[in-house]
Protein backbone atom coordinates (compact mmCIF):
# COMPACT_ATOMS: atom_id res chain seq x y z
CA UNK A 1 0.00 0.00 0.00
CA UNK A 2 2.50 2.27 -1.09
CA UNK A 3 0.48 5.53 -1.21
CA UNK A 4 2.37 9.01 -1.39
CA UNK A 5 -1.31 11.32 -1.34
CA UNK A 6 -1.75 10.96 2.32
CA UNK A 7 -2.88 14.89 3.00
CA UNK A 8 -1.91 16.97 6.18
CA UNK A 9 -4.83 17.88 8.10
CA UNK A 10 -5.90 21.36 6.43
CA UNK A 11 -7.72 24.51 7.99
CA UNK A 12 -8.75 26.52 5.61
CA UNK A 13 -11.77 25.95 4.13
CA UNK A 14 -11.17 24.73 0.41
CA UNK A 15 -13.86 24.42 -2.77
CA UNK A 16 -14.98 21.52 -3.48
CA UNK A 17 -13.82 20.61 -6.27
CA UNK A 18 -10.34 22.55 -5.69
CA UNK A 19 -6.84 21.23 -7.72
CA UNK A 20 -5.61 18.85 -4.47
CA UNK A 21 -8.73 17.45 -4.35
CA UNK A 22 -8.94 16.82 -8.38
CA UNK A 23 -5.63 15.84 -8.02
CA UNK A 24 -6.83 12.74 -5.81
CA UNK A 25 -9.21 11.81 -8.21
CA UNK A 26 -7.29 11.68 -11.05
CA UNK A 27 -4.39 10.19 -9.62
CA UNK A 28 -5.60 6.90 -9.58
CA UNK A 29 -6.17 6.55 -13.31
CA UNK A 30 -2.10 6.76 -14.20
CA UNK A 31 0.43 7.43 -12.07
CA UNK A 32 -0.87 5.74 -8.71
CA UNK A 33 -3.22 3.53 -10.32
CA UNK A 34 -4.34 0.67 -7.95
CA UNK A 35 -3.81 -2.48 -10.54
CA UNK A 36 -0.28 -1.52 -12.24
CA UNK A 37 1.52 0.79 -9.88
CA UNK A 38 -0.33 -0.02 -6.42
CA UNK A 39 -0.28 -4.06 -7.05
CA UNK A 40 -3.70 -4.06 -5.80
CA UNK A 41 -6.90 -6.05 -6.79
CA UNK A 42 -5.58 -8.40 -9.00
CA UNK A 43 -7.43 -11.42 -8.15
CA UNK A 44 -11.02 -9.99 -9.55
CA UNK A 45 -9.35 -8.12 -12.09
CA UNK A 46 -8.36 -11.24 -14.08
CA UNK A 47 -11.51 -13.63 -13.36
CA UNK A 48 -14.47 -11.63 -14.68
CA UNK A 49 -12.74 -9.81 -18.01
CA UNK A 50 -13.34 -12.93 -20.21
CA UNK A 51 -16.70 -10.48 -21.08
CA UNK A 52 -16.93 -7.02 -21.48
CA UNK A 53 -20.20 -7.11 -20.18
CA UNK A 54 -18.77 -9.08 -16.52
CA UNK A 55 -16.29 -6.63 -16.53
CA UNK A 56 -18.05 -3.58 -16.65
CA UNK A 57 -20.64 -4.30 -13.99
CA UNK A 58 -18.00 -5.51 -11.87
CA UNK A 59 -16.42 -2.20 -12.06
CA UNK A 60 -19.30 -0.28 -11.35
CA UNK A 61 -19.81 -2.46 -8.35
CA UNK A 62 -16.14 -2.30 -7.04
CA UNK A 63 -16.40 1.22 -7.57
CA UNK A 64 -20.13 1.81 -5.44
CA UNK A 65 -18.51 -0.25 -2.72
CA UNK A 66 -15.24 1.79 -2.30
CA UNK A 67 -16.46 4.77 -2.68
CA UNK A 68 -19.21 4.33 0.17
CA UNK A 69 -17.04 2.49 2.07
CA UNK A 70 -14.21 4.94 2.15
CA UNK A 71 -17.19 8.02 3.06
CA UNK A 72 -18.36 6.01 5.91
CA UNK A 73 -15.00 4.94 7.28
CA UNK A 74 -13.90 8.38 7.03
CA UNK A 75 -16.96 9.85 8.80
CA UNK A 76 -16.35 7.11 11.10
CA UNK A 77 -12.47 7.28 11.18
CA UNK A 78 -12.15 9.30 14.95
CA UNK A 79 -14.29 7.03 16.86
CA UNK A 80 -12.43 3.75 15.31
CA UNK A 81 -10.14 2.82 17.90
CA UNK A 82 -7.28 1.91 15.93
CA UNK A 83 -6.40 -2.00 17.72
CA UNK A 84 -9.71 -3.41 16.05
CA UNK A 85 -9.88 -1.05 12.74
CA UNK A 86 -9.40 -3.90 10.05
CA UNK A 87 -12.33 -5.76 12.00
CA UNK A 88 -14.22 -2.76 11.80
CA UNK A 89 -13.84 -2.00 8.40
CA UNK A 90 -14.08 -5.53 7.11
CA UNK A 91 -17.40 -5.54 8.53
CA UNK A 92 -18.31 -1.60 6.66
CA UNK A 93 -17.20 -3.44 3.84
CA UNK A 94 -19.23 -7.30 3.66
CA UNK A 95 -22.03 -5.39 4.51
CA UNK A 96 -21.69 -3.09 1.45
CA UNK A 97 -21.18 -5.74 -0.80
CA UNK A 98 -24.27 -7.53 0.35
CA UNK A 99 -26.14 -4.90 -0.18
CA UNK A 100 -24.39 -4.97 -4.23
CA UNK A 101 -24.99 -8.60 -4.22
CA UNK A 102 -28.77 -8.61 -3.35
CA UNK A 103 -29.12 -5.67 -5.86
CA UNK A 104 -27.25 -7.69 -8.54
CA UNK A 105 -29.15 -10.63 -8.01
CA UNK A 106 -32.58 -8.21 -7.86
CA UNK A 107 -32.07 -6.94 -11.33
CA UNK A 108 -29.04 -8.22 -13.18
CA UNK A 109 -29.38 -12.18 -12.36
CA UNK A 110 -27.62 -13.47 -15.25
CA UNK A 111 -24.39 -11.40 -14.77
CA UNK A 112 -24.46 -12.18 -11.07
CA UNK A 113 -25.13 -15.84 -11.91
CA UNK A 114 -21.61 -15.41 -14.15
CA UNK A 115 -19.60 -13.60 -11.44
CA UNK A 116 -20.20 -16.36 -9.54
CA UNK A 117 -17.79 -15.96 -5.79
CA UNK A 118 -16.35 -13.16 -7.25
CA UNK A 119 -18.87 -10.59 -6.21
CA UNK A 120 -18.62 -11.45 -2.61
CA UNK A 121 -14.96 -11.35 -3.13
CA UNK A 122 -14.90 -7.84 -3.60
CA UNK A 123 -14.82 -8.15 0.31
CA UNK A 124 -11.31 -9.22 -0.01
CA UNK A 125 -10.59 -7.16 -3.12
CA UNK A 126 -7.19 -5.08 -1.72
CA UNK A 127 -8.16 -1.70 -3.23
CA UNK A 128 -10.66 -1.34 -0.87
CA UNK A 129 -9.19 -2.65 2.30
CA UNK A 130 -6.25 -0.50 0.90
CA UNK A 131 -7.74 2.96 0.20
CA UNK A 132 -9.72 2.37 3.80
CA UNK A 133 -6.26 1.92 5.49
CA UNK A 134 -3.96 4.44 3.25
CA UNK A 135 -6.77 7.18 2.68
CA UNK A 136 -10.06 6.87 4.86
CA UNK A 137 -8.69 6.63 8.05
CA UNK A 138 -6.75 10.30 7.26
CA UNK A 139 -8.75 12.00 5.13
CA UNK A 140 -12.53 14.17 5.66
CA UNK A 141 -15.36 12.29 3.77
CA UNK A 142 -15.38 14.53 0.51
CA UNK A 143 -11.84 13.95 -0.49
CA UNK A 144 -12.18 10.05 0.51
CA UNK A 145 -15.25 9.85 -1.65
CA UNK A 146 -13.42 11.51 -3.96
CA UNK A 147 -10.28 9.05 -4.01
CA UNK A 148 -12.80 6.36 -3.74
CA UNK A 149 -14.48 7.39 -6.98
CA UNK A 150 -11.16 7.80 -8.80
CA UNK A 151 -9.86 4.14 -7.47
CA UNK A 152 -12.91 2.65 -8.66
CA UNK A 153 -12.34 4.45 -12.28
CA UNK A 154 -8.59 3.66 -12.18
CA UNK A 155 -9.21 -0.38 -11.59
CA UNK A 156 -12.37 -0.38 -14.10
CA UNK A 157 -10.17 1.22 -17.12
CA UNK A 158 -7.63 -1.62 -16.67
CA UNK A 159 -10.66 -4.13 -16.28
CA UNK A 160 -12.26 -2.70 -19.61
CA UNK A 161 -9.06 -2.76 -21.48
CA UNK A 162 -8.10 -6.61 -20.46
CA UNK A 163 -11.93 -7.27 -20.66
CA UNK A 164 -11.64 -5.83 -24.64
CA UNK A 165 -8.65 -7.48 -25.76
CA UNK A 166 -9.25 -11.01 -24.53
CA UNK A 167 -13.38 -11.08 -25.36
CA UNK A 168 -12.28 -9.30 -28.92
CA UNK A 169 -9.18 -11.99 -29.67
CA UNK A 170 -11.19 -14.51 -27.72
CA UNK A 171 -15.09 -14.88 -28.62
CA UNK A 172 -14.30 -12.49 -31.58
CA UNK A 173 -17.35 -10.09 -30.03
CA UNK A 174 -17.89 -6.95 -27.95
CA UNK A 175 -20.54 -6.42 -25.36
CA UNK A 176 -21.73 -9.85 -26.59
CA UNK A 177 -22.47 -8.37 -30.51
CA UNK A 178 -20.15 -10.08 -33.54
CA UNK A 179 -17.41 -8.05 -34.29
CA UNK A 180 -15.14 -10.18 -36.01
CA UNK A 181 -16.89 -10.69 -39.78
CA UNK A 182 -17.91 -14.01 -40.79
CA UNK A 183 -15.71 -14.12 -44.15
CA UNK A 184 -12.94 -14.19 -41.90
CA UNK A 185 -13.69 -16.89 -40.20
CA UNK A 186 -14.37 -18.87 -43.63
CA UNK A 187 -11.00 -16.98 -45.50
CA UNK A 188 -9.46 -19.70 -41.93
CA UNK A 189 -9.64 -17.09 -39.22
CA UNK A 190 -10.29 -18.99 -35.49
CA UNK A 191 -11.10 -17.43 -32.12
CA UNK A 192 -8.04 -17.73 -29.91
CA UNK A 193 -9.13 -19.69 -27.37
CA UNK A 194 -5.95 -19.04 -25.37
CA UNK A 195 -7.61 -15.86 -24.07
CA UNK A 196 -10.72 -17.21 -23.11
CA UNK A 197 -8.17 -19.28 -20.40
CA UNK A 198 -6.42 -18.36 -17.30
CA UNK A 199 -2.98 -17.94 -18.89
CA UNK A 200 -4.21 -15.36 -21.36
CA UNK A 201 -5.49 -12.91 -18.99
CA UNK A 202 -2.28 -13.53 -16.77
CA UNK A 203 -0.36 -12.40 -20.40
CA UNK A 204 -2.35 -9.67 -21.16
CA UNK A 205 -2.03 -8.06 -18.17
CA UNK A 206 1.71 -8.07 -17.99
CA UNK A 207 2.05 -6.96 -21.52
CA UNK A 208 -0.43 -3.68 -20.61
CA UNK A 209 1.43 -3.08 -17.05
CA UNK A 210 4.94 -3.36 -19.71
CA UNK A 211 3.54 -0.56 -21.43
CA UNK A 212 1.74 1.71 -19.38
CA UNK A 213 5.01 2.00 -16.86
CA UNK A 214 7.32 2.15 -20.36
CA UNK A 215 4.64 5.38 -21.28
CA UNK A 216 5.09 6.70 -17.47
CA UNK A 217 8.78 5.82 -16.97
CA UNK A 218 8.21 4.06 -13.54
CA UNK A 219 11.22 1.52 -12.86
CA UNK A 220 10.60 -0.66 -10.21
CA UNK A 221 13.04 -3.00 -8.30
CA UNK B 1 -15.47 -42.48 -1.51
CA UNK B 2 -11.53 -42.67 -0.71
CA UNK B 3 -11.02 -42.40 -4.71
CA UNK B 4 -13.49 -39.52 -4.79
CA UNK B 5 -11.67 -37.60 -2.04
CA UNK B 6 -8.18 -38.33 -3.57
CA UNK B 7 -9.79 -36.69 -7.00
CA UNK B 8 -10.94 -34.25 -5.29
CA UNK B 9 -7.41 -33.13 -3.75
CA UNK B 10 -5.44 -33.31 -6.51
CA UNK B 11 -8.28 -31.42 -8.77
CA UNK B 12 -7.87 -29.10 -5.81
CA UNK B 13 -3.92 -28.79 -6.25
CA UNK B 14 -3.33 -28.94 -9.73
CA UNK B 15 -5.89 -29.25 -12.09
CA UNK B 16 -8.36 -26.13 -10.30
CA UNK B 17 -5.27 -24.77 -8.91
CA UNK B 18 -7.09 -21.64 -6.78
CA UNK B 19 -3.89 -19.19 -7.94
CA UNK B 20 -3.24 -20.51 -11.37
CA UNK B 21 -7.07 -21.02 -12.17
CA UNK B 22 -9.25 -18.97 -10.46
CA UNK B 23 -6.33 -15.66 -9.91
CA UNK B 24 -7.45 -16.03 -6.40
CA UNK B 25 -4.69 -14.77 -3.56
CA UNK B 26 -3.21 -13.03 -6.73
CA UNK B 27 -2.19 -9.64 -4.16
CA UNK B 28 -0.24 -11.47 -1.46
CA UNK B 29 1.10 -14.35 -4.25
CA UNK B 30 3.09 -11.02 -5.93
CA UNK B 31 4.05 -9.46 -2.92
CA UNK B 32 5.68 -12.07 -1.13
CA UNK B 33 6.68 -13.87 -3.61
CA UNK B 34 10.62 -12.52 -3.88
CA UNK B 35 11.92 -14.61 -1.23
CA UNK B 36 11.73 -18.50 -1.24
CA UNK B 37 11.46 -18.42 2.85
CA UNK B 38 9.20 -16.49 3.50
CA UNK B 39 6.79 -17.54 0.81
CA UNK B 40 7.36 -20.81 2.40
CA UNK B 41 6.04 -19.70 5.76
CA UNK B 42 3.14 -17.77 4.16
CA UNK B 43 2.41 -21.16 2.22
CA UNK B 44 2.12 -22.36 5.40
CA UNK B 45 0.15 -20.02 6.95
CA UNK B 46 -2.66 -20.39 4.35
CA UNK B 47 -2.47 -23.86 4.32
CA UNK B 48 -3.01 -23.97 8.18
CA UNK B 49 -5.87 -20.89 7.89
CA UNK B 50 -8.03 -22.63 4.74
CA UNK B 51 -7.83 -26.10 6.28
CA UNK B 52 -9.58 -24.69 9.46
CA UNK B 53 -11.55 -22.13 8.03
CA UNK B 54 -12.91 -23.83 5.05
CA UNK B 55 -15.46 -26.90 7.46
CA UNK B 56 -15.47 -23.90 9.89
CA UNK B 57 -17.90 -21.97 7.19
CA UNK B 58 -19.20 -25.15 6.26
CA UNK B 59 -20.44 -25.95 9.93
CA UNK B 60 -22.01 -22.41 9.87
CA UNK B 61 -23.48 -22.64 6.59
CA UNK B 62 -24.84 -25.77 7.09
CA UNK B 63 -26.71 -25.34 10.83
CA UNK B 64 -27.29 -21.86 10.90
CA UNK B 65 -27.27 -19.53 7.10
CA UNK B 66 -28.82 -22.42 4.74
CA UNK B 67 -32.10 -22.08 3.95
CA UNK B 68 -34.17 -24.03 6.42
CA UNK B 69 -30.77 -24.32 7.83
CA UNK B 70 -32.50 -23.24 11.83
CA UNK B 71 -34.94 -26.24 11.90
CA UNK B 72 -32.92 -28.08 14.64
CA UNK B 73 -33.82 -24.79 17.11
CA UNK B 74 -37.59 -25.21 16.28
CA UNK B 75 -39.73 -26.04 13.76
CA UNK B 76 -40.86 -22.54 13.84
CA UNK B 77 -37.29 -21.83 12.15
CA UNK B 78 -37.54 -24.17 9.61
CA UNK B 79 -38.35 -21.08 6.73
CA UNK B 80 -35.65 -18.95 8.02
CA UNK B 81 -33.08 -18.65 5.04
CA UNK B 82 -30.52 -16.56 6.11
CA UNK B 83 -28.26 -17.42 3.06
CA UNK B 84 -27.79 -13.22 2.95
CA UNK B 85 -25.55 -12.82 5.80
CA UNK B 86 -22.95 -15.36 4.56
CA UNK B 87 -20.29 -13.23 3.29
CA UNK B 88 -20.17 -10.86 6.60
CA UNK B 89 -20.13 -14.63 8.72
CA UNK B 90 -17.26 -16.49 6.73
CA UNK B 91 -14.88 -13.34 6.75
CA UNK B 92 -15.80 -12.80 10.31
CA UNK B 93 -14.42 -16.65 10.76
CA UNK B 94 -11.42 -16.29 8.57
CA UNK B 95 -10.55 -12.89 10.91
CA UNK B 96 -11.08 -14.98 14.14
CA UNK B 97 -8.78 -17.62 12.72
CA UNK B 98 -6.13 -15.24 11.11
CA UNK B 99 -5.80 -13.80 14.98
CA UNK B 100 -5.53 -17.08 16.20
CA UNK B 101 -2.52 -18.39 14.15
CA UNK B 102 -0.68 -15.26 14.88
CA UNK B 103 -0.91 -15.44 18.28
CA UNK B 104 0.21 -19.13 18.09
CA UNK B 105 3.49 -18.08 15.53
CA UNK B 106 4.39 -15.29 17.89
CA UNK B 107 4.11 -17.70 20.69
CA UNK B 108 6.07 -20.10 19.21
CA UNK B 109 7.91 -19.40 15.97
CA UNK B 110 8.83 -15.70 16.53
CA UNK B 111 11.09 -15.70 14.09
CA UNK B 112 8.04 -16.56 10.83
CA UNK B 113 6.44 -13.66 12.72
CA UNK B 114 8.69 -11.15 12.12
CA UNK B 115 9.37 -12.60 8.22
CA UNK B 116 5.63 -12.66 7.35
CA UNK B 117 5.17 -9.17 8.99
CA UNK B 118 2.59 -7.51 7.88
CA UNK B 119 1.46 -10.46 5.30
CA UNK B 120 -0.13 -11.92 8.31
CA UNK B 121 -2.54 -9.97 9.28
CA UNK B 122 -3.31 -9.56 5.14
CA UNK B 123 -4.11 -13.27 5.18
CA UNK B 124 -7.48 -12.54 6.46
CA UNK B 125 -8.16 -10.45 3.16
CA UNK B 126 -6.52 -13.13 1.03
CA UNK B 127 -9.15 -13.45 -1.12
CA UNK B 128 -8.08 -17.28 -1.71
CA UNK B 129 -8.98 -17.80 2.01
CA UNK B 130 -12.51 -16.44 1.33
CA UNK B 131 -13.13 -17.76 -2.11
CA UNK B 132 -12.41 -21.43 -0.78
CA UNK B 133 -15.13 -20.56 1.77
CA UNK B 134 -17.52 -19.33 -1.04
CA UNK B 135 -16.30 -21.92 -3.62
CA UNK B 136 -17.70 -24.54 -0.81
CA UNK B 137 -20.98 -23.31 -0.62
CA UNK B 138 -21.19 -22.96 -4.22
CA UNK B 139 -19.85 -26.25 -4.96
CA UNK B 140 -22.38 -28.24 -1.94
CA UNK B 141 -19.61 -29.70 -0.54
CA UNK B 142 -20.31 -32.33 2.53
CA UNK B 143 -17.67 -32.01 5.18
CA UNK B 144 -15.20 -34.60 4.25
CA UNK B 145 -15.13 -32.77 1.01
CA UNK B 146 -15.03 -29.07 2.33
CA UNK B 147 -11.99 -29.91 4.47
CA UNK B 148 -9.85 -31.98 1.10
CA UNK B 149 -11.03 -29.39 -0.77
CA UNK B 150 -9.40 -26.82 1.87
CA UNK B 151 -6.33 -28.27 2.33
CA UNK B 152 -6.01 -29.28 -1.52
CA UNK B 153 -6.54 -25.52 -1.94
CA UNK B 154 -4.09 -24.39 0.56
CA UNK B 155 -1.41 -26.56 -0.99
CA UNK B 156 -2.07 -25.57 -4.46
CA UNK B 157 -1.62 -21.95 -3.63
CA UNK B 158 1.55 -22.68 -1.02
CA UNK B 159 2.78 -24.86 -4.04
CA UNK B 160 2.02 -21.97 -6.80
CA UNK B 161 3.79 -19.16 -4.48
CA UNK B 162 6.76 -21.40 -3.46
CA UNK B 163 7.38 -21.88 -7.71
CA UNK B 164 7.10 -18.36 -8.28
CA UNK B 165 9.09 -17.44 -5.95
CA UNK B 166 12.34 -19.63 -6.86
CA UNK B 167 11.84 -18.50 -10.08
CA UNK B 168 11.81 -14.81 -9.23
CA UNK B 169 15.04 -15.73 -7.11
CA UNK B 170 16.63 -16.98 -10.37
CA UNK B 171 15.13 -13.78 -12.43
CA UNK B 172 17.26 -11.84 -10.45
CA UNK B 173 20.35 -12.29 -12.87
CA UNK B 174 18.55 -11.49 -16.35
CA UNK B 175 18.56 -8.55 -17.73
CA UNK B 176 14.92 -7.46 -18.24
CA UNK B 177 13.39 -4.39 -20.06
CA UNK B 178 12.77 -1.28 -17.82
CA UNK B 179 9.27 -1.55 -17.81
CA UNK B 180 8.17 -5.24 -17.31
CA UNK B 181 10.57 -5.23 -14.25
CA UNK B 182 9.01 -6.43 -11.13
CA UNK B 183 4.98 -6.54 -11.73
CA UNK B 184 5.23 -7.34 -15.54
CA UNK B 185 7.80 -9.91 -15.90
CA UNK B 186 5.85 -11.80 -13.00
CA UNK B 187 2.72 -11.57 -14.69
CA UNK B 188 3.91 -13.05 -17.35
CA UNK B 189 5.38 -16.00 -15.47
CA UNK B 190 2.89 -16.58 -13.63
CA UNK B 191 0.98 -16.96 -17.02
CA UNK B 192 3.36 -19.62 -18.28
CA UNK B 193 2.95 -21.86 -15.10
CA UNK B 194 -1.04 -21.61 -15.41
CA UNK B 195 -0.32 -23.11 -18.63
CA UNK B 196 2.02 -25.71 -17.97
CA UNK B 197 -0.64 -26.13 -15.20
CA UNK B 198 -2.54 -27.29 -17.30
CA UNK B 199 -1.70 -30.13 -18.53
CA UNK B 200 -2.90 -31.45 -15.46
CA UNK B 201 -6.80 -30.93 -16.68
CA UNK B 202 -6.91 -33.93 -18.85
CA UNK B 203 -6.11 -36.27 -15.89
CA UNK B 204 -9.31 -38.48 -14.88
CA UNK B 205 -9.19 -40.41 -11.61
Amino acid sequence: MADQSVATPEKKKEGLFSKKNMKVLTNPFSENNPITFQVLGICSALAVTVQMRTALVMALAVTAVVASSNVIISMMRKQIPSKIRIIVELAVIATLVILVDQILKAYLFDISKQLSVFVGLIITNCIIMGRAEAFALQNPPWPSFLDGIGNGLGYGWILMAVATVREILGSGSFLGFRVIPESFYSAGYENMGLMLLAPGAFIILGLLIWIQRTITKTVHE
Amino acid sequence: MLEHYLSLFVKSVFVENILLAFFLGMCSFLAVSKKVETSVGLGMAVIFVMTITTPANWFIHEYLLKDGALAWLSASFATVDLSFLGFITYIAVIAAMVQLVEMILDRYSPKLYSALGIFLPLIAVNCAILGASLFMVERNYNFGESVVFGLGSGIGWALAIVAMAAIRHKLRYSNIPAGLRGLGITMLMTGLMSMAFMIFSGIQL
